[in-house]
């Protein structure tokens, strides 16, 4: 059976009629066409999956798209400004080169951002405890650290 | 070189798309294609008694289902034993369905495709297969027993043997060497499994269009995809083309090809005249796709009261799974690299590739590299043991002196060709990495040690890549090369040889890798060879294009191409900055016109004036167009080189072991990008801290991977990975025009080496198996200390 459920993504209200047990991931990919959020893993563990709900960090991969009706959901889609200008924390990510094939990486920046409108300026090792649900294979998670910290400095800047 | 750009850390042009969702990777194309999805088979060894699709056949919006024997001959066929070799005596690779018998679990056994990937995993769970249970091999101690075997016909379940042999310059062979010798040393060593394990899978995705096929793969080669599927398909290589969208992570598994998939989506998308698609998912990756590293070796050794090494012998066994497609590349990369930046006395090396019944073994990121590391730094440290001595010292004795490059180690490489080490010069990385790490003024204490691993790492193998250049009259510059990227950065490590080249801002420059559209002859992305070998390509590339260049700016400049430069864009006279031409002019002038599109494109019709009404619009030997393709084919690999040093600490009680700082000085020739160098030695050594620490694929003795799971098989996180502290040597090679070796692989290769010699440092006693967890720490105390 199919359900009609409308989520808030990045400021659109979008109707969509999805089965039960359609994944909240598979829900932004394939039936809204937003194929940034990716899936590394769908039992959890990677986060390569998280969007912001509610402004808050959550798998999508772990949620299903009907128990999320109503919601206001960002994406790494709706990261940046809507003039299109980069955020600091994707900038950081640029500029720290925090990301080689960038499949982990809108995970990070949903994670991130989350993190940074928290404590805006975090230690090292809250830093490390902040990104440690999220996998990377390529980077090391060096430069990833380093560009949190770079956004939290940007971020500071700005306001 | 006219600008800068050559050795600057350049941001990367590919980080926009990526980092607001723009990237395509496979499985964001294709929203309107159909769903395939595999059954695979639960068992590591059986016969497929009859296989039931009748309950699959009312899911609503199932499309057709396939078996081996809905197969046409040519489909069906074994897939290729890519890389064959004389010592492969027994090679088997499995078919794109199986066929009758199943080798391993999650080896593919029915397709299903459907409207969507839902439907067709429903389907899946309905298909019942009969098995017939057969006993399964599975560990290298019960492959070499050979009591059962993984195929009916090899017997003793050894696929491959090979004994390579290099006699001291006295004519000794190593045993020889090593019952002569002062001292002798003999153990054991063992190396688990692991796996690339790219955080995205693999996938197919294809198109028909009644006369052209195009297929997407998450791949590390498509042009050999291209050729592969062509060939399986029977279709004429012109009306197949091949596309790597962004690729997320690669490390070895997507070099192999054709996958079943990459055959059988496409087969299926031209059978039902759909588009098709396949995304592998993550159980699907662990359990079907290939894994790496496991070996144990024996190891025997001879040496002077000086430690240097007069005779070593070391006899492999080398786990390969249940096929062997990509050949015994991996072994035979572990028993050339072994020898690392050392002389030896005598050498003897033998390897034995067995099959078992669990998932086939294929290079990752190191390539058996790892594996040979290991031996041979743990043997140092066993000699600088035996004698007291510091176990740098034992290293300095044995390295290859600056003034003896090339050094030829008299063996045969992967590649085919001789192991020759182009340059380097070890004795002064041994200085970079003491300083580095503090070895001299490092405090030893009860649970805290140090330790350090040498390598050298065969680089940027042939057999060639090409580059195509070409400069369009809006001034841009556009860049192809046949090989893939999974984010190495080749967008912007590419263009900024182009552009300091072509002498044009990089903002101009684009470039597209992977697409056999835009260039059709490649290897692939393997071997630290992509900056090496396309690299050069381009470079060459563009030397074709700016001499044309030059040529037709100095006919329009009248002026002699000798006393022409560009830079900025501008053709111009060296000294007279305002006698100059655009490079978007030269590019219009390169192509006589009948017709014009814009104004620009006016210039160069045929009564503006601008050719000489004496000659032909395009000269003899001349093509039109300010293009130009060109090809680099190294006589032989480049050899990087590389020493790590670590700190480590371990809780007494816990066994917890901590890395509290970790030290790299690397040397791959010239840079071309620093930052995109040091991202790929980080990344490298965070692998290898997973290979020592952490990762390994647990097979029980029914051959079910236990831990095919992210909860189970052990990534580190950012909380596992120690900082890792960098500096660089640069010994250019003389091989290749650019200077340059390769680094992709190099961040991985001693690390479970280095972790080793640490924890030894720390404990005092051998630490000969990798990888180490707290629980096999906490054991061998108590097996050493009582
Ligand atoms: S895909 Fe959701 S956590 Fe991995
Ligand atoms: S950048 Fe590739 S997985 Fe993180």
């Amino acid at each position: 059976m199919e359900h009609e459920i409308t989520l808030v993504v990045n400021g659109t209200a979008r109707r969509v009629r999805v089965p039960a047990r359609r994944l909240l991931s598979d829900c932004l990919r394939h039936d809204l066409g937003l194929t940034g959020t990716h899936v590394g893993c769908e039992h959890g563990v990677c986060g390569c999956c998280t969007v912001l709900l509610e402004g808050r960090p959550v798998r999508s991969c772990l949620t299903f798209a009907v128990t999320v009706d109503g919601a206001e959901i960002t994406t790494v889609e709706g990261l940046a400004g809507s003039d299109g200008r980069l955020s600091a924390v994707q900038r950081a990510f640029a500029e720290c080169h925090g990301l080689q094939c960038g499949f982990c990486t809108p995970g990070f920046l949903c994670t991130v951002t989350a993190l940074l409108a928290d404590n805006p300026v975090p230690t090292d090792d809250e830093v490390i405890e902040g990104i440690s649900g999220n996998l990377c294979r390529c980077t090391g998670y060096q430069n990833i650290v380093k560009a949190v910290h770079r956004a939290a400095e940007l971020r500071a800047e700005e306001t | 070189m006219t600008t800068k750009l050559f050795g600057e850390p350049v941001q990367r042009r590919e980080d926009p798309r990526l980092l607001t969702g723009q990237g395509r990777y496979l499985d964001d194309l294709g929203r309107e294609a159909l769903a395939a999805a595999f059954v695979r088979s639960p068992h590591a060894h059986a016969r497929i008694r009859d296989i039931d699709v009748g309950p699959a056949l009312d899911v609503e919006g199932l499309v057709a289902v396939y078996t081996w024997e809905d197969l046409p001959e040519r489909v069906g066929r074994a897939l290729p034993l890519l890389i064959p070799h004389p010592a492969l005596t027994h090679g088997r690779t499995a078919y794109p369905l199986a066929r009758e018998v199943v080798r391993h679990v999650g080896e593919p056994v029915v397709m299903v495709v459907a409207t969507d990937r839902y439907a067709a995993e429903d389907a899946c769970a309905l298909i019942e297969v009969d098995y017939e249970l057969r006993k399964p091999v599975v560990g290298l101690e019960e492959a070499v027993h050979g009591a059962q075997l993984v195929h009916e016909d090899v017997p003793g379940n050894v696929g491959a043997h090979l004994v390579q042999e290099v006699p001291a310059p006295g004519g000794h062979g190593a045993r020889e060497a090593i019952e002569a010798a002062p001292h002798t040393l003999s153990f054991r060593l063992d190396i688990e499994r692991s796996a690339s394990m790219p955080l995205e899978g693999r996938g197919v995705y294809a198109r028909w269009d009644g006369r052209d096929l195009r297929v997407y793969s998450s791949t590390q080669t498509s042009t050999s995809v291209r050729m592969a599927v062509a060939a399986a398909l029977g279709l004429p290589l012109p009306q197949v083309e091949v596309i790597a969208p962004d690729v997320g992570g690669g490390f070895g598994v997507k070099i192999v090809h054709p996958w079943p998939e990459e055959v059988l989506v496409p087969w299926a998308a031209m059978t039902l005249g759909r588009e098709v698609k396949w995304a592998e998912d993550r159980r699907e990756h662990f359990i079907s796709s290939a894994h790496e590293r496991a070996q144990v070796q024996h190891v025997r050794v001879g040496f002077d009261d000086e430690g240097r090494v007069l005779g070593l012998d070391v006899s492999i066994l080398h786990d390969h799974g249940a096929y062997t497609p990509y050949g015994i590349i991996v072994p035979i990369v572990t028993s050339t690299q072994l020898l690392g930046p050392y002389r030896v006395g005598a050498y003897r090396v033998e390897f034995t590739a067995v099959y078992t019944n669990t998932v086939q073994v294929t290079p990752y990121r190191g390539a058996g590299r790892p594996q040979g590391v290991f031996c041979m730094e743990r043997t140092m440290d066993k000699i600088a043991r035996h004698l007291g001595k510091d176990r740098t010292a034992v290293r300095e004795a044995n390295f290859i002196r600056p003034e003896e490059f090339p050094y030829d180690q008299g063996m045969i490489f992967q590649d085919g060709r001789p192991l020759i080490y182009d340059s380097g010069d070890y004795p002064e990385m041994l200085r970079m990495i003491k300083e580095l790490i503090g070895w001299d003024s490092f405090e030893r204490r009860p649970g805290r040690g140090i330790g350090i691993g040498c390598y050298v790492e065969g680089t940027g193998v042939g057999p060639y890549e090409g580059g195509h250049v070409q400069i369009t009259s809006d001034g841009r510059v556009h860049v192809s090369t046949g090989l893939t990227s999974q984010g190495q950065g080749h967008e912007t490590a590419f263009a900024q040889i182009a552009a300091a080249e072509l002498g044009v801002p990089i903002e101009r420059v684009s470039v597209v890798t992977g697409d056999t559209r835009r260039f059709a002859y490649a290897v692939g992305t393997f071997a630290s060879r992509a900056a090496v070998v396309s690299g050069n390509a381009i470079a060459l590339a563009c030397r074709k294009v700016r001499e044309k260049a030059l040529r037709i700016a100095a006919d329009a400049l009248e002026a002699d191409p000798a006393d022409l430069d560009i830079a900025d864009g501008l053709v111009h006279v060296a000294g007279t900055p305002s006698a100059s031409i655009p490079l978007s002019t030269v590019a219009v002038l390169a192509n006589p016109l009948r017709y014009a599109f814009d104004e620009e494109a006016a210039k160069a019709t045929q009564f503006s004036g601008t050719a000489s009404p004496d000659r032909p619009p395009v000269a003899e030997g001349e093509e039109p167009g300010l293009e130009g393709r060109d090809y680099y084919s190294p006589i032989r690999s480049t050899f990087a080189a590389g020493m790590h040093a670590a700190v480590v600490e371990t809780d007494p009680d816990t066994a917890e072991i901590k890395v509290v700082r970790y030290a790299v000085v690397h040397d791959c020739g010239r840079l071309i990008n620093p930052m995109i160098v040091e991202g790929q030695i980080h990344g490298g050594v965070a692998q290898g801290i997973g290979g020592a620490l952490y990762e390994r694929m647990v097979y029980d003795q029914h051959g079910q991977l236990v831990n095919a799971s992210f909860m189970d098989f052990l990534m580190p996180y950012a909380t596992e990975v120690p900082h890792v502290e960098t500096d660089h040597l640069e010994t250019p090679s003389p091989l290749n025009p650019l200077g340059i070796k390769g680094a992709g692989e190099a961040g991985v290769i001693p690390v479970s080496a280095v972790i080793a010699s640490a924890v030894e440092d720390a404990e005092g006693f051998a630490v000969d198996r990798m990888p180490i967890s707290p629980s096999e720490l906490f054991e061998a105390r108590r097996r050493n200390r009582g």
